[in-house]
C-alpha cells in the first residue's frame, strides 16, 4: 500500500499531475473576495472564516474527479482490483494522497491567507487546526463520491452534485470553529464534532467506496 | 494448480453471453479461447479474474491465483518503464522487476517514460507487468496486439519458460504465438441462447446481485 501512496503522490508532482491545482484556486479566492468586498476591516474579518472554509472546500472539489477516473481509463483500476491489496485500502490509499496532494497544502497556506482577509489574531490556530481536521473528511467523502461515478465519462458535474450535500456537516461545523475562535468564544464542541465526522468517514466510507468500485467494474 | 472451470454461464450488461463453459487446465498447460468478435471471451476472462460475478457454475481457484492482463496495460504515462514495473511488483510483493525487464527486453528502455514508447514497447511493458505478480495461472486478453514477430517470439518463449515453470496460461488470442503444445477451445457452442429462445434475462438490480 505504501506503493501506491507514493505512486500516486509521484503523478502529482510530475508534469500534469494536478498538484497545485487546489492550491492556486485557493489562493485565487483569498486574493479576489477583498478585491470584491471591499477593504472594510472589520467585515472582511467577519467574513473571512466562512470564505476560507468555502474556498479550502471548493478547491478539494476540483480535484476530486482526477482520484480513481485516470486510473479506471488506462486499466490500471481493473488491475489493482485483481491484485493482492484490498479495493478498501486503494480506496483509503487514494484518498489519503489526494488529502496530502490537496488538503494539507491549504491548511499550510490558510494561515498567509487569513491575513488577506483580515482574520482577527484569535482565529489562527483555530483555522489551522480545523482544517487540518476536516479536510480528511473532504478527501474521504470525495473519494467515495468519485467512486460513485467511475467509469462515467466527464462525470465530474454529477460528482459535484452527489458530493456537495455531503460536504456540509463539514463546512458548517469547520467555518463554526474558526468563527468562535476568532470572536475569542469556546470552539472545542464545533471542533469535536468535525473531528467526528472525519473519523466516521474515514472507517466506514472506503468500504462504500470499494462496493461502488466493484460494480462499476463489471 | 488446476484451474477447473464448471458450467460457468457469463454475462454482459445483464444478458448472458456464454453459458455451461467448461474446461480444466493442468499445470504446465496452456489453453487458448478461439471464437469470433463478441462471443464473450473478454467476459469470461474478467469472471475468471475475479472482475465481475458469474451468473452460474463454479471454478476450482480463488481468482487471486490468477493473473489477469486486459487489453489496457495499466500504465502511467509520466513514469520510467522501471518505475512502472517496480510499482507492479510491489503491490504483488514480489522483488520480480528486474528479471521481468530482462524476460521482455525491456532494459534499455528502463529510464524512459512510457509517454515515450512505441505500441508494442507498451504492450511488452504490459506484459512484463504479468511477470512480476507473481501467480501460477497467467489469464491474457489478446496478448499479442501490436507486438510485432520478433516481439511475439519473445513473448512466447517467456510463456513457454512459465509453463515449464509448473504455471498455466489462458489466453484470448487470434495471433498463432507458436505455442505447439497449447489446446484451443472453441467458445462458439457455448454461446447463449437469446432471451426469446429461453436464455437467461439479467435482472433490473444485477448490480446489486
Amino acid at each position: 500500500m505504501g506503493a501506491l501512496l507514493i505512486r500516486d503522490l509521484r503523478l502529482a508532482m510530475r508534469a500534469g499531475g494536478g498538484f497545485g491545482l487546489g492550491l492556486a484556486f485557493f489562493l485565487l479566492v483569498a486574493v479576489l473576495v477583498p478585491l470584491g468586498v471591499g477593504p472594510e476591516g472589520d467585515v472582511l474579518g467577519r467574513i473571512a472564516p466562512g470564505i476560507l472554509w468555502v474556498g479550502a472546500l471548493l478547491a478539494c472539489l476540483l480535484s476530486l474527479d482526477r482520484i480513481f477516473a485516470l486510473d479506471f481509463e488506462d486499466g490500471s483500476l481493473d488491475l489493482l482490483a485483481t491484485s493482492p491489496i484490498p479495493l478498501e485500502g486503494v480506496v483509503a490509499v487514494k484518498a489519503l494522497a489526494h488529502w496530502i496532494v490537496t488538503g494539507l497544502p491549504l491548511t499550510l497556506v490558510a494561515p498567509g491567507l487569513g491575513v488577506l482577509l483580515n482574520l482577527p489574531v484569535a482565529g489562527y490556530g483555530w483555522l489551522v487546526l480545523s482544517l487540518l481536521l476536516g479536510t480528511p473528511a473532504l478527501s474521504v467523502i470525495g473519494a467515495f463520491g468519485a467512486s460513485l461515478v467511475v467509469g462515467v465519462k466527464r462525470g465530474g458535474l454529477l460528482l459535484s452534485l452527489l458530493v456537495l450535500p455531503l460536504y456540509v456537516p463539514t463546512l458548517i461545523f469547520g467555518a463554526e470553529v474558526v468563527k468562535r475562535g476568532a470572536a475569542g468564544q469556546a470552539a472545542e464542541v464545533p471542533l469535536l464534532l468535525l473531528a467526528g465526522i472525519t473519523l466516521g468517514a474515514a472507517a466506514l466510507l472506503p468500504f462504500a467506496a470499494a462496493a461502488a468500485i466493484r460494480i462499476n467494474l463489471r | 494448480m488446476d484451474l477447473t472451470v464448471a458450467n460457468l454461464t457469463v454475462a454482459r450488461g445483464g444478458i448472458a453471453v456464454l453459458e455451461g463453459v467448461s474446461f480444466r487446465l493442468g499445470s504446465g498447460r496452456a489453453l487458448v479461447l478461439r471464437g469470433p468478435n463478441g462471443i464473450g471471451k473478454t467476459t469470461l476472462l474478467r469472471t475468471l479474474a475475479g472482475l465481475q460475478p458469474a451468473v452460474a457454475g463454479e471454478m476450482s481457484v480463488p481468482p487471486e491465483s490468477l493473473a489477469y492482463a486486459a487489453h489496457a496495460d495499466g500504465l502511467k504515462a509520466v513514469l520510467t518503464v522501471e518505475e512502472n514495473l517496480r510499482f507492479w511488483a510491489s503491490i504483488s510483493g514480489t522483488q520480480a522487476a528486474e528479471a521481468a525487464m530482462a524476460a521482455m527486453n525491456l532494459q534499455e528502455l528502463r529510464d524512459r517514460r512510457a509517454a515515450n514508447l512505441s505500441a508494442g514497447q507498451k504492450r511488452r511493458l504490459g506484459l512484463a507487468r504479468i511477470l512480476v505478480t507473481g501467480r501460477p495461472i497467467w489469464v491474457l486478453d489478446e496478448p499479442t496486439v501490436s507486438l510485432d514477430a520478433a516481439s511475439v517470439a519473445l513473448f512466447a518463449g517467456v510463456v513457454r519458460a512459465h509453463l515449464a515453470a509448473g504455471g498455466s496460461a489462458l489466453m484470448a488470442t487470434h495471433i498463432d504465438l507458436g505455442l505447439a503444445e497449447a489446446e484451443v477451445l472453441d467458445l462458439t457452442p457455448f454461446k447463449a441462447r437469446r432471451p426469446a429462445a429461453g436464455g437467461r434475462v439479467g435482472a433490473f438490480d444485477e448490480a446489486f446481485g
